[in-house]
């Protein structure tokens, strides 16, 4: 384990680096549609969300409930068709399901291309490529091409060229849905260590129950057809960090799954 | 020399990695059996080739041997050789090494107008919809237009003269070009532009950062046809376009069918293959090059 992230006691409840509680995400009523006319289709309605400076958040829902429609709408990279959606001048990094590193660079190249499109000064970016990867436990494989690299070490090689862009808000669109379970049980310590050590406001898409309440401070479950916010599970009382065996977080997911599965029936119907 | 460190298993000091083959095992080390081995690939790369070279000279060799045609209208392969020997060295009816030069350098800079002119115009096509749609199609359909069809049409504009050739080759080359970087912007994975877009490679940073590197394969690809358009249109514009105070290839070729000297036309025209195979060869060793280092190579839809 790297020196740089918090060590696990730290991250107990209450030890939390000071944050203040101020919406870094402000979703208004917002609402989003694809197409127009009858065939129109309604992928958000009127969702209303606020993300603290500092909070982890996952985004829960089966598919096609819209949760990854509001990641790219808070993103920019789609815009609502009505309502706002606030990001309040932060600045925000996107961490994509496929670790989107350009082929035609390498690894360390990647993070560089990051650091550079931030404004970091040549001089300064190989010292600072290397620490990044060092964070992700990727040091002295800088010189590696994606394809060389196994799925979780590409996605952790994603995770530092969005940490080498200094972002407030760090959006997660699914990051370790095609991961196997171990390398994501490894992710989710990694992650939740850089978010406490980093102060990152997260936002995190899944549809995995168990990922949701092993990592977020709150746990939006979102409702399909049209996509809007059923209910927001506060997730504080779980001291961090967390275990999938400890019986109050199997408890927890076990309710928010059935919730979840409730919501697939009424559509599948 | 250097020091392959993959190779260094056990506890073989620096001064020691240069021997050989172990005594103690009496087993060959991996390094000595490299050398043998690049032999051994490069034979078995090399003897289909030159089989295939050997049973097309055997062909002709029989052809003719069998007295169908006279000597002027159809040498033997060793007169070829001979005569492309000849030539070589410097000493036939006309300046062969000034005719190569001549017909490359026409070659490389029609190409290089045209690789920047379609490149402009690639790029130009797939950014703004309304030139697509007026010209996208016909870029597509010029593709398939013969390049000596231009001809008439390059003489009665420039006369009997480079600039026709040139017309042609551009002709040829541009819209190769144009559409391999057209087809390269339009296959660029939607992932790469929002990842590259989150990263905040915006206006032209997009390009310069996303989208040329993305549609780098499909552009080296049409890069290559359009080098082999080139090629073409430009022995084409030099057959029939013949200015005497210019030596070139394509001239040569034909003043040595008009004056009957078979074992000539012949030379040049392996001369010619010669060219076009090792301008082949550079383009397919980028375009290889840039797919290996992506990761798009060794597990191919053709054979071995």
């Amino acid at each position: 384990m790297s020196t740089t992230t918090t060590p696990r006691h730290e991250l107990a409840e209450g030890s939390l680096p000071a944050r203040t509680r101020a919406p870094a995400v402000s979703i208004s009523e917002v609402s989003k549609d694809f197409g127009r006319g009858p065939d129109a289709v309604v992928a958000l309605h009127e969702v209303d969300l606020l993300v603290e400076r500092g909070e982890f958040v996952c985004l829960l829902g089966a598919s096609g409930c819209g949760k990854s429609t509001l990641l790219n709408l808070v993103a920019g990279l789609d815009s609502p068709t009505s309502g706002t959606v606030d990001t309040a001048g932060n600045k925000i990094a996107f961490m994509f399901q496929e670790a989107t590193l350009f082929p035609w660079l390498t690894l360390g190249q990647n993070v560089d291309l990051a650091l550079r499109l931030t404004g970091v000064p040549r001089s300064a970016r190989p010292e600072r490529v290397e620490e990044l990867l060092e964070k992700v436990r990727l040091g002295g494989r800088g010189h590696r091409r994606p394809h060389e690299l196994s799925g979780g070490m590409r996605q952790r090689g994603a995770l530092a060229r969005v940490l080498a862009q200094d972002a407030d808000i760090v959006l997660m669109d699914e990051p370790f849905a095609a991961l196997d379970a171990m390398t994501r049980d490894a992710m989710h310590d990694e992650i939740e260590g850089l978010w406490a050590e980093l102060g990152l406001t997260v936002l995190f898409v899944t549809h995995n129950v168990r990922e949701a309440v092993r990592l977020s401070d709150r746990t939006v479950l979102m409702e399909s057809g049209p996509g809007r916010v059923k209910e927001i599970h506060a997730m504080h009382d779980l001291p961090r960090p967390r275990h999938l065996e400890d019986q109050r977080v199997t408890e927890r997911a076990g309710r928010l799954t059935h919730l979840l599965k409730a919501e697939v029936a009424r559509h599948v119907r | 020399m250097s020091v392959d460190l993959s190779s260094g298993i056990g506890t073989g000091t620096p001064t020691s990695r240069g021997a050989s083959p172990s005594p103690a095992t009496g087993e060959p080390s991996r390094r000595a059996a490299r050398p043998g081995a690049g032999v051994r690939r490069a034979v078995e790369v090399v003897w289909p080739k030159l089989l295939a070279v050997l049973l097309v000279v055997a062909l002709w060799q029989a052809i003719y041997a069998s007295g169908w045609k006279p000597d002027y209208r159809f040498a033997s392969p060793a007169d070829t050789v001979e005569r492309l020997w000849f030539v070589m060295s410097g000493n036939g009816p006309f300046n062969f090494w000034m005719g190569v030069q001549n017909t490359i350098m026409r070659g490389i800079q029609g190409f290089a107008l045209s690789l920047v002119i379609g490149t402009i115009l690639g790029i130009a096509v797939s950014q703004w919809r309304v030139l697509r749609n007026a010209i996208g199609a016909m870029i597509t359909g010029l593709q398939t237009m013969p390049s000596i069809v231009w001809f008439p049409f390059a003489i009665l504009l420039f006369g009997l003269d480079s600039s026709a050739i040139y017309f042609v080759v551009l002709m040829g080359a541009i819209p190769s070009i144009a559409n391999g970087i057209i087809n390269g912007i339009d296959d660029v994975p939607p992932s790469y532009l929002r990842a590259g877009h989150m990263l905040g490679a915006r206006g032209w940073r997009r390009y310069r950062f996303v989208v040329i590197p993305a549609a780098l394969p499909a552009y080296v690809a049409g890069l290559s046809q359009g080098w082999a358009f080139a090629w073409r249109g430009l022995l084409a514009g030099e057959i029939i376009v013949s200015i005497p105070e210019v030596p070139a290839l394509g001239t040569q070729l034909n003043q040595a069918a008009v004056n009957g000297q078979s074992a000539n036309l012949l030379a040049l025209m392996i001369v010619v293959l010669v060219i076009g195979m090792l301008a082949s060869f550079v383009f397919s060793s980028i375009g290889q090059r840039v797919r290996a280092r992506r990761g798009l190579t060794g597990f191919t839809a053709g054979g071995g």
